[in-house]
C-alpha cells in the first residue's frame, strides 16, 4: 500500500515536471519562434506554422528543420537550445494546432 | 432624486479628469502590453501610467509612430490593424484593418501621411493621417512570376518620400508620395535578404542590413543616380557565423561622434562605422547578439540589448572610451529600450518579468519599476520630431 502511494507521488512529480517543461516550450514557441513566425504563428519573416500551412509535411523532416535549421534561409538551428524530444513535442503540437500560453 | 443627480455628476466628472486638466504631450509615450491588445499611456516626468487602452488586436512586435503634435500614437499591429490612439483622452480615435500581416510603419515629413509596411500582402499602404482613409498602395511585386516580397525597414525621407527594403527581392525602393494618390517608385538592387533598414538623422543615407550575405546596402538618397552600394562587405569575414535567433533591429540605431553603431548579425559584436566614408573603424565585443543598439540622445552612451538566449542582459558602451562600461541585468527578456527626451533616464521592458524598469543613465541605478503585462515596445512622443522614427 505504501509502495503504491510512493509510485503515485513519483508519477505526479514527473507529470508536474513535464507540465513545467511544456509551459516553457509553449512560451519559447509563442515568444521566440514568434519573433519570426508571428506570435499567432500565422507567419512573419518565417513561414506560417499553422496546421493548415504545415498540411501533411512529414513530422520528422519538420523536426529536423527545427533542430538543424535551413541553411541559406533565416531559420536557425535550435539544437543547442532544445532537445530532440522537445522538438518532437513542438512539431506534434504545431501539426495539431499550437496551445496558447497560460 | 437630487442625491442621484449629484452622484451621477460626480462620477461623470471623475471619468473626465484626464480630458479636463490641460497638459502638454512632450513627456508622454506608450508601452505595448500584450494582454488583450493593450497599450499603456505613460508620462516620463512622474514616471506613471496615465491610462490603458484595450482592443488593439495582436500587438506582438507592434510598433508606433506619432503625429507631429505628439497627441496621437499610430499603432501598427502584427495582424494588420492600424489604430490611432489619442494620448490625452486615452481612447481609440480611429482603427482600420489594413493588411493580413504587418510589421510597422512610418509618418511623412509633413505629418499628413501614415504608411504601413506589410508582409502579407507584401507592399506598402498609404493612409491619410487624420482620417486613416486609404489613399494608395504600392505592391512589392518583383520578378516575372507575380511574386510579392515582404517589406522591411520602412523609413521616412524628406519631401514625403519613403525608403524600404524588399526581403525576398533583395531591393531597396524609394517611393515619392508628394502626390499621395499617385506614388512614384524608384528601385535599386540591394543584395541578398535585406532584413531591416534605417535612415541617418539628416534623412540622407538609407542603410539596409543584409542577412543573406556579409555587409550593408547603402543608398545616398541625395544622389540616387549612383544606386545602392555595399559597405562593410568583408567586415567580420573569416569568422564563424553564429545561429541568429532573432533579427537585429536597425531603426533606433545609434549615431554618436560622427560614428554609427550598428548591431552585427551572427556575432557578439557592435560594429562602429565612420559615417563620413562608411568604413568600419572598430568592433566592440558584447555579451550576445545585439538586437537594439541605441544612443542616448547626447551620443555619449550606446545601450545594447540582446537576442535570445542572452536577452536578460543590457550593456552600455561609452563612446569616448570605445568599450562596454556597464553590464546590467534589469529583468527577464529585455525586449526594448527608450530614452527620455534628453536622456537622463532610459525605460526598459522586461517581458517575462511583467514590468518596465526605469534606469538613471548617469548612475546606472534603477529609479522605479512599473508593473506591465508582458511589455514589449516603448515609444515616447519625442519620436514625432525625428526623421526615421
Ligand atoms: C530568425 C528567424 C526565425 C526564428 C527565430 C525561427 N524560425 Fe522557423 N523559419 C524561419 C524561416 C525564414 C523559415 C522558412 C525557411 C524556408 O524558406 O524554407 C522557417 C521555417 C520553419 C519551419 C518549416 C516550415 C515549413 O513549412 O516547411 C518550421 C517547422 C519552423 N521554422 C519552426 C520553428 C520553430 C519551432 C522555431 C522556434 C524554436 C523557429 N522556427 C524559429 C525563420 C525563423
Amino acid at each position: 500500500m505504501k509502495y503504491a502511494a510512493a509510485i503515485a507521488v513519483g508519477t505526479l512529480a514527473l507529470a508536474a515536471h513535464a507540465g513545467e517543461r511544456e509551459a516553457e516550450l509553449i512560451r519559447l514557441v509563442r515568444q521566440d519562434c514568434g519573433s519570426c513566425h508571428g506570435m499567432t504563428l500565422k507567419g512573419g519573416l518565417g513561414l506560417p506554422l499553422t496546421p493548415e500551412a504545415l498540411g501533411d509535411k512529414p513530422a520528422d523532416s519538420l523536426v529536423s528543420t527545427v533542430m538543424n535549421g535551413r541553411p541559406g534561409t533565416a531559420m536557425p538551428p535550435w539544437k543547442t537550445i532544445i532537445s530532440e524530444q522537445d522538438a518532437e513535442w513542438i512539431v506534434k503540437r504545431l501539426l495539431e494546432g499550437f496551445p496558447e500560453e497560460k | 432624486m437630487m442625491r442621484w443627480f449629484t452622484l451621477l455628476a460626480a462620477s461623470l466628472l471623475a471619468g473626465c479628469v484626464q480630458m479636463q486638466s490641460v497638459r502638454g504631450t512632450g513627456d508622454l509615450g506608450v508601452v505595448i502590453e500584450r494582454a488583450n491588445g493593450r497599450v499603456a499611456v505613460v508620462e516620463t516626468t512622474g514616471k506613471t501610467v496615465l491610462g490603458r487602452i484595450e482592443g488593439l488586436g495582436d500587438l506582438s512586435h507592434a510598433s508606433v509612430v506619432f503625429s507631429r503634435d505628439g497627441r496621437y500614437a499610430y499603432v501598427f499591429g502584427r495582424d494588420g490593424g492600424l489604430t490611432k490612439v489619442d494620448l490625452l483622452t486615452a481612447t481609440i480615435a480611429k482603427r482600420v484593418m489594413q493588411a493580413g500581416n504587418s510589421i510597422g510603419g512610418a509618418i511623412s515629413q509633413d505629418g499628413r501621411l501614415v504608411v504601413a509596411q506589410n508582409y502579407q500582402p507584401g507592399g506598402i499602404k498609404v493612409f491619410d493621417a487624420a482620417s486613416l482613409e486609404l489613399l494608395s498602395e504600392v505592391p512589392a511585386a518583383y520578378g516575372t512570376e507575380g511574386k510579392h516580397s515582404k517589406v522591411v525597414g520602412l523609413a521616412d525621407l524628406t519631401g514625403n518620400r519613403f525608403a524600404y527594403a524588399l526581403f525576398d527581392a533583395g531591393q531597396i525602393w524609394v517611393t515619392d508620395l508628394s502626390d499621395p494618390r499617385n506614388p512614384k517608385t524608384e528601385k535599386f538592387a540591394a543584395g541578398n535578404q535585406p532584413y531591416d533598414g534605417l535612415v541617418t538623422p539628416d534623412g540622407r543615407h538609407y542603410l539596409a542590413g543584409l542577412f543573406g550575405e556579409d555587409g550593408i546596402a547603402l543608398l545616398d538618397t541625395w544622389r540616387p543616380q549612383d544606386g545602392a552600394r555595399k559597405i562593410l562587405g568583408g567586415y567580420g569575414r573569416g569568422q564563424e557565423k553564429l545561429p541568429v535567433f532573432k533579427m537585429p533591429h536597425l531603426r533606433g540605431w545609434a549615431m554618436a561622434g560622427g560614428n554609427a553603431y550598428l548591431p552585427a548579425i551572427g556575432s557578439h559584436e557592435v560594429l562602429v562605422v565612420d559615417a563620413r566614408n562608411w568604413q568600419g573603424v572598430h568592433r566592440i565585443p558584447v555579451k550576445g547578439q545585439p538586437v537594439f543598439v541605441m544612443a542616448r540622445p547626447d551620443g555619449r552612451q550606446v545601450w545594447v540589448n540582446f537576442a535570445f538566449p542572452d536577452n536578460g542582459w543590457v550593456q552600455v558602451i561609452d563612446t569616448v572610451a570605445g568599450k562596454v562600461v556597464q553590464t546590467l541585468e534589469p529583468g527577464k527578456a529585455i525586449l526594448h529600450m527608450e530614452f527620455t527626451p534628453r536622456g537622463e533616464a532610459v525605460w526598459l521592458s522586461a517581458r517575462d518579468d511583467n514590468k518596465v524598469v526605469v534606469y538613471d543613465t548617469a548612475t546606472f541605478k534603477p529609479l522605479t519599476t512599473l508593473p506591465m503585462q508582458a511589455p514589449s515596445g516603448i515609444f515616447f512622443t519625442t519620436r514625432a520630431a525625428r526623421t526615421g522614427f
